[in-house]
């Protein structure tokens, strides 16, 4: 078991917080001074970001508290399900995208956090199966949307292309093939150049705040090693069942592109 | 509504649907290969509804070569032996190039890389090595300059000889109807019919 022990903890102050605010009023003010118009969405992803981790924060203390799986893949079911309705957003091009992002991000989370146990690699405590499972679903989800997004859109602008192999006798996943390894290469390109990077051009969250909290850099390297590996095996499985789902529904079961 | 009251038939050999752009041509190549079904009415092909066929099987029978190419990644034979591997089947390139009226070097070449009216052939050699019972051809010049269109003909009315294939071409030009088909079709914006009939009975009208 790598990571048993409890790492050292730091505490935070709400003045720190606050003060910190004083880099968002430099960001507010590049917005103005450029006229970005850029201030009011700033102010509303501070707010946010304020109301919503502060509100997580209290639930993961109370789940914590309890030390029960159950509140865990509760949590982890409604992060699904939330997940799934902030993708169809972004995949709006995809008809019926709700259901393959929904089972996509399902299998996600519960296979890798399912491996992550049975590998040893953490124990199965909500002290654990927490934070990987927000970054699991998190990452999944992004990857599941941009997958889609770009299968819209292919589909789109390759419509012809798609018809003409139709034509030939080919069935729709023969006809979509190049498109669907497409689609799912968008979804993943995104952490595999940051896993390439890693390191070298930025230090990833965990790491930083491992460091921050007082912990062995090798400690810190290892479990960032450990997060961003395990987030490759669930990005890649959320972006081939959100595209392997999905394609179906631009198609008739008589092998005919719908009209878009 | 495209289409609306339409009862027309196709006999055996080459035949051509004429029309102004929006008069529903396209839509018919693709209901009678089943790219899309109808609303309503139906669609028979040899006295049988299309809808009662396997659409691949179909589709590799009744055969559509689009209007504008678009062809796979890869390479001038990838593409002619696409459709074919499909149906578990081979054919010989050269001879479906020469067929395309294209010379049978093109083979390695890079498809991406052809102009268009040679793309248009190799869609129309992947189309033969198919060895379809009915060739669909939608506006097969409509891209081309005068000197490739002149091409193209020549090769649609050899193939005519060469294979045992009928032939629905689409076209908006009544001067090609004549030269290439022996039965017309012919259609006025909204796709309402204005008549069929052998070519020269119908052109002359």
């Amino acid at each position: 078991m790598i990571l048993a022990a409890t790492s050292s903890s730091i505490n935070v102050t709400m003045g720190e917080v606050a003060a910190t605010l004083v880099l968002v009023a430099l960001a507010a003010a590049v917005s103005l001074w450029e006229r970005a118009d850029l201030e009011r969405d700033i102010g509303i992803a501070v707010l946010r970001s304020f109301l919503q981790l502060t509100a997580i924060g209290y639930v993961i203390n109370a789940i914590f508290d309890q030390d029960s799986l159950v509140f865990v893949f509760a949590l982890i079911a409604v992060m699904v399900v939330f997940g799934a309705f902030t993708a169809r957003g972004r995949a709006r091009s995809v008809p019926g995208s709700f259901m393959p992002l929904l089972i996509a991000l399902s299998i996600a989370a519960v296979s890798t956090l399912g491996l992550v146990v049975v590998l040893g690699i953490f124990e199965p405590k909500p002290r654990f199966l927490v934070p990987v499972g927000g970054m699991v679903v998190g990452n999944a989800m992004t990857a599941a949307a941009v997958s889609l997004n770009r299968l819209g859109d292919e589909v789109r602008s390759g419509a012809g292309r798609i018809e003409a192999t139709l034509a030939l006798g080919a069935t729709v996943r023969q006809a979509m093939l190049p498109t669907l390894r497409r689609s799912l290469r968008s979804g993943m390109i995104p952490l595999i150049d940051s896993t390439k990077t890693t390191g070298v051009i930025f230090f990833p969250g965990t790491m930083v705040g491992m460091l921050l909290a007082g912990a062995d850099p090798v400690d810190a390297v290892r479990l960032q090693l450990i997060l961003l590996w395990t987030l490759l095996g669930s990005v890649s499985l959320s972006a081939l069942t959100a595209t392997g789902l999905a394609y179906r529904h631009f198609f008739t079961s008589a092998h005919q592109l719908k009209d878009l | 509504m495209i289409l609306p009251d339409l009862t027309i038939s196709l006999p055996s050999g080459a035949s051509c649907v004429a029309g102004p752009s929006g008069s529903g041509k396209s839509t018919l190549l693709r209901l009678l290969n089943r790219l899309v079904d109808p609303d309503s009415g139906t669609v028979r092909y040899r006295g049988r509804d299309v809808c009662e066929y396997d659409p691949l099987e179909l589709r590799r029978e009744v055969c559509l070569v689009p209007q504008l190419p678009a062809l796979l990644p890869g390479s001038v034979a990838d593409n002619v032996l696409f459709g074919v591997g499909l149906a578990g089947r081979d054919a010989d390139v050269a001879r479906m190039l020469e067929l395309a009226g294209l010379d049978p070097s093109f083979a390695e070449r890079d498809a991406a890389q052809l102009s268009v009216g040679e793309q248009q052939r190799v869609m129309l050699a992947r189309a033969l090595a198919l060895e379809p019972d009915v060739l669909l051809l939608d506006e097969p010049t409509s891209a081309l300059d005068e000197e490739a269109t002149t091409a193209v003909e020549e090769t649609l009315r050899r193939l005519q000889h060469e294979v045992s294939a009928s032939f629905v071409l689409v076209t908006h030009d009544l001067d090609q109807a004549a030269r290439l088909a022996t039965w017309v079709v012919r259609l006025e914006k909204g796709g309402d019919l204005v008549g069929q009939g052998p070519v020269g009975e119908l052109l002359r009208r």
